[in-house]
């Protein structure tokens, strides 16, 4: 694991109207490491993903992804710049008229036209594999439960080897046998293709099994950050009240 | 914290003296905004039309549901329409003795007015609001944030080929409705009202010209482009779940039925020049 960082967001502040949604977010996440971002419903969590991705851009501060500040880029700078991210959304965002071959091979389709037709089955069904989806490439979204539609979702992520896959809120609404496997599945993706995740999360439990770092969002502003034990001892009354919520019962 | 306290919020009858003027700035304000978000979809969709990668598949594929799939309808409008149209004109016109121009006066109406803006707003109810629907249900479901975070581009895998399709279909859409409308009034005003047959096409041939139907299909053109890029205007920028996607397929089918009315009088006024 190494410290240095692959994005970094300085000072970060986004309105929407009067709302002031962030309030000065200024985060190192390092290379090769899993950091939560973890926060209650509407503390702003998924605001802060999207400006990492560049889907969003700061009202003020700046946003670098691999040295580069990403609220500057455009158009084929921004897409190249997105072709290191790959993206886990809540409910997948599978596309429902493609079969789990077409929505996995999406991204190699549209920017690896040097594969032929062979070769992406090939590399579907290996990145399927991984994830324990053997067989199931003529499967609609509509016919997948929640947890191999998440699944197929990452396998979509991480079709392109990509740098850094955003996790956002991969756990939500999954039972507790599947979201163990979704954090295992995390922890894989992270040990055996190197990347460095990013998890915007409000499940406790889980943030604390596959975070190497967590950082606590509240009202815009990040009130704890560092190793799980160092934000569980955290001196901030409301984290220590969303925290007592699990740990008081475990 | 962003609630206000107790001394800052402002008494009832100050709410209630500023709550038009909220609503009234609120619609002027959304309104601007849906208008610079239509022409900014505008000016996104017309610089990708022109830049590759072309999905010719995606294009076919939205051809062959806005023009198959609209076929059915505009067929049974078109129809009737000129039937009903050939029948009210046989009747006023046999008042002083000019049957022998209904043939000419509703070929004429059909090619100018009737087949665009009856085709039009045929496929706006149909086409539109089904394009509508299918963007917002795609935009919160985020499956638009997953096209973007895969580096592709929402307008040009969207907007793009829908927007060529719907320009494209509806012309040919609108002159299967003037061939049909044409078919009614001739079944009218031959076996019902007992119109000569050759007088029927005669004026017809001696009235109608090229330009009464190529205005039309212009006309035609212009109205599916506007439908296409209102549609996914509504659609793409859709939000509050399954309210909002409806939402965004209701006010489609308003807008885009008003636009062709709009259109259709701005278009007439240019087009009268070349007619007469």
């Amino acid at each position: 694991m190494s410290d240095e960082a692959i994005i970094q967001t300085t000072n970060v502040h986004k309105s929407f109207g009067r709302n002031h949604v962030l309030r000065g977010i200024s985060l190192d996440f390092p290379v090769g490491t899993t950091t939560v971002i973890l926060g209650g419903s509407g503390s702003g969590k998924s605001v802060l993903m999207k400006h990492l991705i560049g889907l969003l851009h700061p009202d003020e501060g700046k946003v670098v992804v691999d040295g580069e500040d990403v609220s500057k880029l455009e158009g084929e700078d921004l897409t190249r710049m997105r072709a290191k991210f790959g993206m886990v959304f809540q409910w997948a965002a599978l596309f429902d008229s493609m079969n789990v071959l077409d929505n996995v091979a999406f991204p190699l389709r549209e920017h690896r036209k040097d594969l032929t037709d062979a070769q992406v089955r090939e590399l579907v069904a290996e990145k399927l594999a991984l994830f324990g989806l053997e067989g199931i490439e003529d499967k609609f979204p509509a016919d997948l439960s929640g947890g191999m539609r998440k699944r197929v979702g990452l396998a979509r992520a991480i079709i392109m080897d990509p740098k850094i896959v955003l996790y956002d809120e991969p756990t939500t609404g999954l039972d507790p046998i599947t979201t163990d496997y979704v954090d295992e599945m995390i922890k894989r993706a992270k040990d055996k293709l190197k990347v460095t995740s990013v998890v915007i999360s409000h499940d406790i439990a889980s943030s604390f099994n596959i975070a190497d770092r967590i950082a606590f969002l509240y009202n815009g502003e990040i009130v704890a950050y560092g190793a799980p034990d160092k934000v569980k001892a955290a001196d901030h009354e409301f984290v220590q009240q969303f925290l007592g919520t699990w740990f008081r019962k475990n | 914290m962003t609630s206000e306290s107790a001394e800052d919020k402002p008494s009832a009858v100050v709410q209630v003296l500023r709550s038009p003027f909220e609503s009234l700035g609120t619609v002027v304000i959304e309104s601007f905004t849906e208008i610079g978000e239509t022409a900014m979809l505008f000016f996104q969709s017309v610089s990708w039309m022109f830049r590759p990668p072309f999905r010719i598949g995606l294009f076919l594929t939205q051809c062959e549901f806005i023009g198959v799939g609209s076929l059915f309808i505009v067929l049974l409008t078109g129809l009737f329409t000129g039937l009903v149209f050939a029948l009210q004109s046989s009747f006023a016109f046999a008042k002083f003795s000019a049957e022998s121009l209904v043939g000419a006066t509703v070929v004429i109406s059909l090619c100018r007015e009737l087949a665009p803006v009856l085709t039009g707003l045929m496929v706006t109810g149909r086409a539109g609001s089904a394009i509508a629907t299918e963007l917002g249900t795609m935009r919160v479901t985020e499956q638009i944030d997953a096209l973007s975070t895969m580096a592709v581009s929402p307008v040009q895998y969207l907007v793009v080929p829908r927007v060529l399709a719907m320009t494209l279909m509806m012309p040919m859409l609108t002159m299967l409705f003037n061939a049909v409308g044409f078919v009614g009034a001739y079944i009218v005003s031959v076996f019902q009202a007992g119109i000569n047959e050759g007088t029927f096409m005669g004026r017809i041939h001696q009235i109608v010209e090229f330009t009464d139907l190529a205005g039309g299909l212009m006309k035609s053109a212009v109205f599916g482009f506007a439908i296409a890029l209102i549609a996914c205007q509504k659609g793409m920028n859709a939000s509050g779940g399954s309210r909002g996607v409806g939402l965004a397929a209701t006010r489609t089918v308003v807008a885009g039925s008003v636009m062709i009315l709009v259109l259709d009088y701005v278009l007439t006024s240019f087009l009268l020049v070349v007619w007469d």
